[in-house]
C-alpha cells in the first residue's frame, strides 16, 4: 500500500483545512509535529473547498493552501472546487 | 564533529483560555472565531447600576423580552471577529474602488441621461439617512443587547450601514454634487413622498428592546428595502435603461446584503426554535413591522417605479415571506 501526504505549517490558517481534511478522507492519519502538521492517506486524498468554506464561513479559493503548504506526494489533479492526490494503482 | 539536531514535541497543557473552553469542551483547539466571541460578555463585578436607569444592570438581559438559556447561541455564520471582518470590508472596498475609477475613466456617466440621473438621485440620494438610522440602531443592539456573539456581529453590522451610507452620498457627490446631497436631505424632512419612511425610521430610534430593534430595523425594513432599491430598482429598472454604471457604484449593497442576511437569518432560527415563546414573539415582531415597513416603503417603491412599484413591492413581500418560513417564522 502506497501513501500519499500533505503537510502544513501548523497555524490558524491550516486548521479548518486539516479539519476539513480528516472529515472528507476516512483513511487519513495525522501527524502533529512542532509547526507542522502532516496527513498520510492510503493511495488517494482530496480537499473540497466546500468542506473548507463550511468550516471557515466564508469564500475559499483553493490556491489558498500553498500559502501554508509545506510538502506533498502523489500525482496531482486539481480544479476549482477540488485537490486531489493520488498514487496510480 | 557531528551534530545532532533533536526536536522535542512539548504537548501544550491547554489549548485555550478556560472561559472558551467552558463553552466549547476541554482539549479541542478554538478558532480564532470562537476565542474572541465566547466568554467574552462582562458579568460580574458591576458594583452599582447605571445611574441612567438604575432598573436594569449595565449588561442586562432582561431589557429584552426574549428569553435564551444560553446568549453565546447566536452564532455567526460568516465568523467575523474584528480582524476577519476588516479583512473582508478592505477586499470589498478595493473592489468598489475600482468600480468608481472603471465608471469615472471610461467617462460612463456621461452616457445616462439627464432624466434617468435625476430619477435616480431622487431615489437613492435621500436613502443615506435611512442608512445612517440603521447604523443608530445598529450601535444600540449593539449597546443594550446581551452577549458578545449578538453585540460584536451588531457593531459591525452598525459601521457597515455607515459605509453604504458613504457610498451612497459618494454617488450623489459624483453624478451631481454637494447641492444634491441638501436637495435630498429636505426631500428627506419635507417632501411627502418620503415622510412614511421617515416615520418608520424615527419610530424604531426609540423602541426600547433590543431584539424588537433587530427585528424592526435588520429584519423588517432591511430585509424589504434591499431587494427593492437595488435589486428590483438599480440591477432591474435603471440598469435596463443604459444606467449599469450605477449598479457598478452600488454594487457593495446586494453584496452586503446577501452576505449579512446569512447572519440576520441565523439569529433568527435561533430565537425561534429555543422555545415557543420566543416563536410567538418574534413572529409577532416580525408581522407588525413588517407590515409598517411595506406601507413605509409603499410611496418610495411608486416613486422609483412609476406605476409598477406596488407590485414590485408585493413581489418583494412575497420572497420576504418564504425566507421568514425558512427560518421558522411564519410571518
Amino acid at each position: 500500500m502506497s501513501n500519499v501526504f500533505i503537510a502544513f505549517q501548523a497555524n490558524e490558517d491550516s486548521r479548518p483545512l486539516i479539519e476539513a481534511i480528516l472529515a472528507d478522507n476516512p483513511g487519513a492519519t495525522v501527524t502533529e509535529s512542532p509547526g507542522m502538521v502532516k496527513i498520510d492517506a492510503p493511495w488517494h486524498l482530496t480537499i473540497r473547498r466546500k468542506s473548507i468554506e463550511e468550516r471557515t464561513g466564508s469564500r475559499y479559493d483553493l490556491q489558498q493552501i500553498h500559502v501554508n503548504l509545506i510538502t506533498l506526494s502523489g500525482h496531482i489533479d486539481e480544479d476549482d472546487d477540488q485537490f486531489t492526490l493520488s498514487w496510480k494503482q | 564533529m557531528t551534530i545532532d539536531l533533536k526536536t522535542i514535541n512539548i504537548k501544550p497543557q491547554r489549548l485555550t483560555y478556560a472561559h472558551v473552553a467552558k463553552y466549547i469542551g476541554e482539549g479541542k483547539a478554538p478558532s480564532r472565531y470562537q476565542e474572541a466571541t465566547l466568554g467574552a460578555q462582562q458579568e460580574v463585578n458591576f458594583h452599582y447600576r447605571p445611574t441612567w436607569d438604575p432598573d436594569h444592570e449595565l449588561f442586562d438581559t432582561s431589557r429584552t423580552a426574549l428569553q435564551m438559556s444560553d446568549w453565546y447561541a447566536f452564532k455567526d455564520p460568516r465568523q467575523f471577529y474584528y480582524a476577519s471582518w476588516t479583512m473582508a470590508r478592505a477586499r470589498q472596498q478595493d473592489a468598489v474602488e475600482a468600480n468608481f475609477e472603471f465608471v469615472e475613466s471610461r467617462g460612463m456617466l456621461d452616457m445616462i441621461s439627464e432624466d434617468l440621473r435625476k430619477h435616480v438621485l431622487n431615489v437613492l440620494t435621500p436613502l443615506r439617512h435611512v442608512a445612517w438610522g440603521a447604523n443608530m440602531n445598529n450601535s444600540e443592539i449593539s449597546a443594550s443587547g446581551y452577549g458578545t456573539a449578538l453585540t460584536a456581529p451588531a457593531m459591525f453590522h452598525a459601521m457597515d450601514n455607515l459605509g453604504v451610507a458613504q457610498y451612497l452620498t459618494r454617488l450623489a457627490l459624483t453624478l451631481a454634487g454637494p447641492e444634491d446631497l441638501d436637495a435630498a436631505k429636505s426631500a428627506w424632512l419635507h417632501d411627502p413622498t418620503w415622510q412614511s419612511l421617515r416615520r418608520y425610521v424615527e419610530d424604531t430610534f426609540v423602541v426600547q428592546d433590543p431584539i424588537e430593534l433587530f427585528v424592526a430595523q435588520n429584519v423588517a425594513l432591511d430585509g424589504l428595502l434591499y431587494p427593492l432599491i437595488y435589486e428590483v430598482f438599480v440591477d432591474g429598472h435603471v440598469a435596463l435603461k443604459g444606467g449599469s454604471a450605477i449598479a457598478m457604484l452600488t454594487a457593495f449593497m446586494p453584496e452586503w446584503f446577501s452576505e449579512s442576511s446569512r447572519w440576520v437569518d441565523s439569529v433568527l432560527k435561533v430565537m425561534a426554535a429555543e422555545s415557543d415563546d420566543n416563536k410567538a414573539l418574534v413572529t409577532n415582531w416580525a408581522r407588525r413591522w413588517e407590515e409598517q415597513a411595506a406601507t413605509a416603503l409603499l410611496p418610495v417603491a411608486e416613486l422609483a417605479l412609476p406605476g409598477t412599484g406596488h407590485t414590485a413591492l408585493e413581489d418583494v413581500r412575497t420572497q420576504f415571506r418564504a425566507r421568514l418560513g425558512k427560518c421558522g417564522i411564519s410571518v
